[in-house]
């Protein structure tokens, strides 16, 4: 890219050197022109008051004629001068002006303002491709948990929201179009700091060239895509991108869990929630035949699951031919009382409001709880900017897809054990979740739980990683305690040990440690701090394994490891 | 030929021969050395700046720095000449107008360097 100062320079050249050229003609005027001091000597200016004169002269300054009055040669000179300096001026001062408003030049400004703004971040950064809903609400959390984002996007207007949203940090924008592998090296993908690249335009073609631009040219890094179709999904996988996300896939599937394993689908939204939102209550759903509204992309995945979970379920789609509906379809957008009662709506357990409209998927839900108020009502939300209403009209539950994804893969890339944790729940059933739901509602308050993992190791758990060298046991409850009272227990669950020869799920607080043991927790966010000081600090570790406290002077310290490291024995 | 070629070197020369004009001469009389010839060298350099900016080339960038530099330095003899006469009023004194004139001699020297880079650089167009 070349340089804007230059550009701005050479853009400008012929004005400074008209302005150049006239200030040396006028200072070289009232030094050659004679003038008179005040008592009645020939005068001569030298260049040091020739140019303070000029220069308070040409910017219409004017502090009058010094040292002495002018002379009327002298006040000749100064009115030709004055006009070419202002003139001259004028003119530079407008050519620059005239540059500053080309838009050529203002979109080199803001592509140099974008690159500063990347060689300023000094930490991993997530360049995310694709800033509609689903990419906000990712920024959004990825910077609460603060972590920093590149977004790039097509649409001029929604990089504008970038700067103009509440973000904790500068999230830099750049309006390109990310299929073109340029566009992605300017938007920071070769930065020695860029993690992860993470595709969410809606256009799957652009999609999979992102992914495969980044596998070509960072084999290393970690890529997350989106993809809306089954081959395509299979495509972009099959070059060994980390993480594809199917948004109609993954949302059938936590709308099915919600219907049929209500405390699977709580622990599913606790573990992939954004920190600080508010804890949602667990809801059940009654038992009996579902009506379906709509029978597009989505609504077809939602019908595979609930037919596969041995749900009856009826089809109310506009179009039933033209979308391969069942045989039994009643035919209707479902807007209307008429559609709805032949669907059976007043003996229907719930209903699914799921087209891609907002307004007819919130006017279902209308009707339809007119009809049967005792009816569970789901509203899938498509646009985000639909929350207030959304929100008034108090369906039982409401499925946003921008979030239910955008917490999906803020889950996995915060903390990677954990799409590992969710696809060992999945194979657990609904009484598994509604215990372990149970026991996180006791150690967290009316926040989410939020979740964190921990490495056995030197570099994450110094404390732990020097006991086990010192062949001392030490059982997973000493995450337990509290390390400010040990007789207090800690605010949170370990959910899985990973080691190389097993995984255990919810392992107990005598399972001993070993190196390189990594662990899933959740609790309460403060909880992680004391994880945190437990595993780094000799001293807490030692209270909370033993209930001892020792000094932590260096002498002592070398003292006790004289006498065969008592310390950790005691 | 090139107009535009013309003026350019046209400047660069006019700038060192100007310098050396000023730079000629016993270091430290006052007499040997011009104001006129001073400021016309000034003059002459930023103009010659202005010309060399906004080349892409690494040449070019060489031909801005040293032209950068003579700036500087004589600029920088300007300001020791005015204060000397203006605001210490020690007047031209041996001592000061030898500052002035080994300041000249510095930018006389970048001046140089700017034309060997023309020179050379025109030697490799053979047309």
């Amino acid at each position: 890219m070349p340089n804007i100062v230059f550009i701005l320079i050479r853009r400008i050249r012929i004005p400074l050197i008209l302005l150049i050229m006239v200030y040396a003609i006028s200072i070289l005027g009232f030094v050659l022109i004679p003038g008179e001091d005040d008592q009645g000597n020939v005068w001569h200016m030298g260049f040091f008051h020739a140019f303070y004169f000029v220069s308070y002269m040409g910017t219409t300054i004017g502090f009058g004629e010094i040292p002495y009055p002018f002379t009327d040669a002298q006040r000749m000179w100064s009115l030709l001068s004055i006009y070419t300096t202002v003139i001259a001026w004028l003119y530079g001062i407008g050519s620059l002006l005239a540059l500053l408003q080309e838009p050529a030049f203002r979109t080199l400004m803001t592509e140099a303002s974008f690159k500063r703004a990347l060689n300023r971040i000094n930490e991993p950064f997530y360049l995310i491709c694709g800033y509609g809903d689903t990419g906000s609400l990712l920024v959004k959390a990825l910077a609460e948990a603060g972590i920093r984002s590149v977004v790039v996007d097509q649409n001029q207007n929604r990089i504008n929201s970038v700067e103009l949203e509440d973000i904790l940090f500068v999230v830099p924008g750049l309006c390109a179009d990310a299929s073109i592998p340029e566009n992605l090296i300017r938007a920071g993908l070769k930065h020695k700091n860029c993690v992860t690249v993470i595709a969410l335009t809606n256009s799957d073609s652009c999609n999979l060239k992102v992914a495969i631009t980044t596998k070509l040219l960072r084999p290393g890094l970690l890529t997350i895509a989106r993809a809306e179709t089954h081959e395509m999904e299979a495509n972009i996988n099959s070059f060994g991108t980390e993480v594809v996300i199917n948004p109609f896939d993954t949302f059938a599937g936590r709308l099915s869990l919600a219907l049929k394993s209500p405390g699977k689908y709580l622990l599913f939204q606790w573990m992939t929630n954004v920190p600080n939102e508010e804890l949602q209550e667990p809801t059940f759903t009654p038992k009996g035949v579902w009506i379906l509204c709509g029978f597009g992309r989505f609504g077809k995945a939602v019908y595979m699951r609930l037919v596969a979970a041995n749900l009856n379920v009826i089809v109310i789609e506009a179009t039933p031919t033209e979308t391969l509906a069942p045989a039994d379809t009643v035919s209707g957008i479902g807007t209307e009382a008429k559609t709805l009662l032949q669907a059976d709506i007043l003996n229907a357990a719930g209903i699914v409001a799921a087209t891609d409209d907002d307004a007819n998927n919130l006017s279902i839900l209308m009707t339809a709880k007119q009809l049967n108020p005792g009816l569970f009502v789901v509203a899938r939300q498509n646009l985000k900017e639909n929350d207030e209403i959304f929100s008034a009209a108090k369906p039982d539950l409401i499925m946003k897809r921008g979030s239910i994804i955008a917490n999906k893969i803020f889950a996995i890339i915060t903390t990677p054990l954990l799409a590992k944790f969710l696809d060992f729940a999945s194979q657990k059933d609904n009484d598994w979740a509604n215990e372990l739901v149970s026991r996180i509602c006791g150690v967290v308050s009316d926040c989410v739980p939020s979740r964190w993992q921990l490495a056995i190791n030197n570099h994450e758990a110094p404390a732990i990683y020097l006991a086990m060298e010192n062949n001392i046991p030490v059982p997973l409850g000493v995450f337990l305690h509290d390390p400010r009272n040990r007789e207090e227990s800690l605010n949170c669950v370990p959910l899985m040990l990973v080691r190389e020869s097993e995984t255990l799920l919810l392992p107990e607080g005598d399972e001993l440690l070993q190196a390189g043991d990594e662990i899933l927790f959740c609790g309460q966010s403060g909880a992680k701090l004391h994880t945190d000081w437990i595993s780094r600090n000799h001293n807490t570790f030692n209270y909370v394994l033993t209930g001892h406290e020792y000094s932590s002077g260096v002498l002592k310290r070398m003292l006790a490891k004289q006498k065969n490291h008592h310390v950790y024995k005691a | 030929m090139n107009f535009e070629k013309v003026i350019f070197a046209f400047f660069i020369v006019l700038a060192l021969t100007l310098n050396f004009g000023f730079f000629i001469g016993d270091i430290d009389n006052p007499a040997h050395h011009n104001v006129y010839e001073l400021f016309a060298a000034i003059v002459v350099s930023l103009v010659a700046t202005v010309l060399k900016a906004g080349d892409k080339t690494h040449l070019g960038a060489v031909l801005l720095a040293t032209s950068l530099v003579a700036d500087l330095q004589l600029l920088i003899a300007a300001i020791v000449w005015g204060i000397a006469v203006h605001v210490t009023q020690t007047g031209l004194d041996s001592g000061t107008m030898s500052a002035i004139v080994s300041l000249s001699a510095g930018a006389l020297l970048a001046n140089i360097t700017s034309v060997v880079l023309l020179v050379s650089e025109t030697l490799m167009v053979r047309r």
